[in-house]
């Protein structure tokens, strides 16, 4: 993979961040964790972590330590820099994560769709129009973020895309469906938000007592079914 | 063998270095806002640098000592009064059953540091001891320190006598009501109009009383991006300076979360964040801006000179 967009910069003196552009796509967002998985199995001496991102893989580490292992570099920046880009080079389009697909059963009624009429009005839909649509698509796990296990997915059929709230809920029920433009979400722990609320999820998306504290990860496949 | 708070402050919460490796779950790091100070002290004791302690802001709390035991104050100093005598910090103190800490007033800095010689007992969540006020987990029940909680002391010590060694100055921040702290340009401070770029190092920001724990929000003539910007969130780090769509900047701190949209344009340097970390509102801060090399080589510098503290004290314990 070498690819003359790609743009890579601190993100302070600790980390950096590799931007393969600055789009929401599926093939940029498999090169973004495909990156960061790889880094994080080789590892180096000073790795903290890699955190993949929409079209980006940021890669914390402890530069004291790099500065130590690669004294021939003038920076840590420029270790880690290097290691980035030759992991790059070896990247091609079969080096995918294998992906898994979760079945998130929600609940739609009056009581846990706070925004279903809302979207449905909005997109000159009927609220069942909304939740079929809603409920014939896989959506890719993008990325992580905001909170512990809050999953930032897409894309939602342009159909029903309807922009966030303009003034953000103070407080939103756990397990919260929502969606934001093309972008859908749950609302992993009990929080304020600003997205439009179409159900609610009985499953935990965040287990804190858990090895592996959240249920999905990125690249995962989730597709959402009415809760009987 | 415990410290009992008899009155909890108005936020004191047990923390660590961090809990790393979760960031790609949404999972940020937490941890000590000014990380030199929980380390300096812990290295004082003896201690694991990233054994837990507590961070205490203004008003303080008030603690009993249930048993003999050294402990060790740093960063902000809220005139500490161990049984009505005035005990400073950066030092060890030895604690008797029955002594209550209190802290008279806020000298200089928002947040203290206590730590134990020996630890507290606290549960790690995914590896770390700190508090994630978020998902109410880690540190002490995932909570902020109440009236009547009891924190378990590691270890009886056989020895509760104080050891008169120091810190060298130079190690410890030069905190201040208005520092001047050096940042690294950003993925976008390029994206700044030239004026912007000016203004941001050569006027001085206010920080604001919307700032906390997860970040501190700047006030400040607006800065402004040559030409508006499309961003899709990507990974923040403790450090970065955001610009907000009204021009005004916002610094994320040790609980910001794990991702943003808005434009990186510049980063705290690690060896400033405890200058940063230690202000509260309408303190005042002003940046200078320096490379990446530059804020390399200013964390290596403190390290080597951490490693001297490191084996000066280790050298003293062993001659015991």
């Amino acid at each position: 993979m070498n690819d003359e967009t790609i743009r890579i910069f601190p993100l302070g003196d600790s980390a950096l961040t590799v931007e393969f552009g600055n789009t929401i796509s599926q093939s940029i967002n498999k090169k973004a964790i495909a990156l960061a998985n790889r880094i994080e199995e080789k590892s180096f001496p000073g790795f903290i972590e890699s955190v993949p991102a929409y079209a980006s893989t940021t890669i914390f580490y402890d530069l004291v330590r790099v500065r130590k292992h690669f004294p021939d570099l003038p920076t840590a920046f420029d270790a880690v820099k290097d290691i980035a880009e030759n992991v790059l080079k070896t990247l091609d389009d079969s080096d995918e994560t294998v992906s898994r697909t979760v079945e998130i059963p929600v609940h739609f009624d009056a009581g846990s769709a706070l925004d279903l009429a809302y979207v449905a009005e909005a997109r000159g839909l009927t609220p069942a129009q909304v939740i079929e649509i809603f409920t014939s698509r896989t959506y890719r796990v993008f990325m992580l973020g905001f909170l512990p296990g809050f999953t930032y997915m897409g894309e939602v059929d342009e159909r029903m895309a309807t922009p966030r709230k303009e003034s953000p809920r103070t407080m939103l029920p756990k397990g919260s469906v929502g969606v934001a433009g093309k972008q859908t979400g749950i609302y992993s722990l009990e929080s304020p938000g600003g997205w439009q609320i179409l159900g609610r999820t009985d499953v935990e998306m965040f287990t804190p007592a858990a090895d592996q504290p959240t249920l999905l990860q990125p690249g995962d496949e989730v597709r959402f079914i009415a809760a009987s | 063998m415990s410290i009992l708070v008899q009155k909890p402050g108005i936020l004191t919460t047990v923390q660590d270095l961090g809990r790393f490796g979760y960031r790609r779950f949404g999972i940020n790091p937490n941890g000590a806002m000014d990380h030199i100070a929980m380390r300096l002290i812990n290295i004082l004791l003896g201690n694991d640098e990233n054994e837990a302690v507590l961070e205490m802001h203004f008003p303080a709390p008030q603690l009993v000592f249930e048993c003999d035991a050294v402990f060790s104050l740093g960063g902000a100093d809220f005139e500490a009064e161990l049984d009505g005598e005035q005990v400073g910090n950066w030092r060890q103190i030895a604690a008797k059953k029955g002594d209550v800490l209190k802290f008279a007033g806020k000298i200089v800095g928002n947040r203290s540091y206590l730590a134990v010689k020996r630890g507290f007992k606290i549960n790690p969540w995914l590896g770390s001891a700190s508090t994630n006020a978020v998902a109410n987990i880690g540190g002490f029940d995932g909570r902020k320190l109440e009236s009547g909680d009891r924190i378990e002391i590691n270890e009886q010590l056989i020895s509760t006598k104080a050891d008169p060694r120091q810190i060298s100055a130079s190690l410890i921040p030069a905190y201040s009501k208005f520092p001047t702290v050096r940042i690294i340009a950003g993925g976008e401070f390029a994206d700044l109009t030239g004026e912007s770029q000016d203004a941001l190092v050569k006027q001085n920001f206010t920080i604001s009383n919307a700032s906390n724990r997860m970040g501190f929000r700047l006030r400040g003539e607006p800065l402004n991006l040559a030409i508006p910007l499309e961003m899709i969130s990507a990974a923040t780090n403790y450090g970065t300076i955001q610009l907000l769509p009204d021009g005004q900047l916002i610094v994320l701190m040790a609980d910001g979360q794990t991702a943003g949209g808005y434009p990186r344009i510049a980063h705290v340097v690690s060896r400033d964040l405890p200058l940063l970390a230690q202000l509260g509102a309408n303190d005042k801060v002003a940046f200078h801006l320096i490379t990446g090399r530059e804020a390399e080589d200013l964390a290596v510098e403190f390290e080597r000179e951490l490693s001297f503290f490191r084996i000066g004290c280790r050298l003293q314990a062993n001659l015991k």
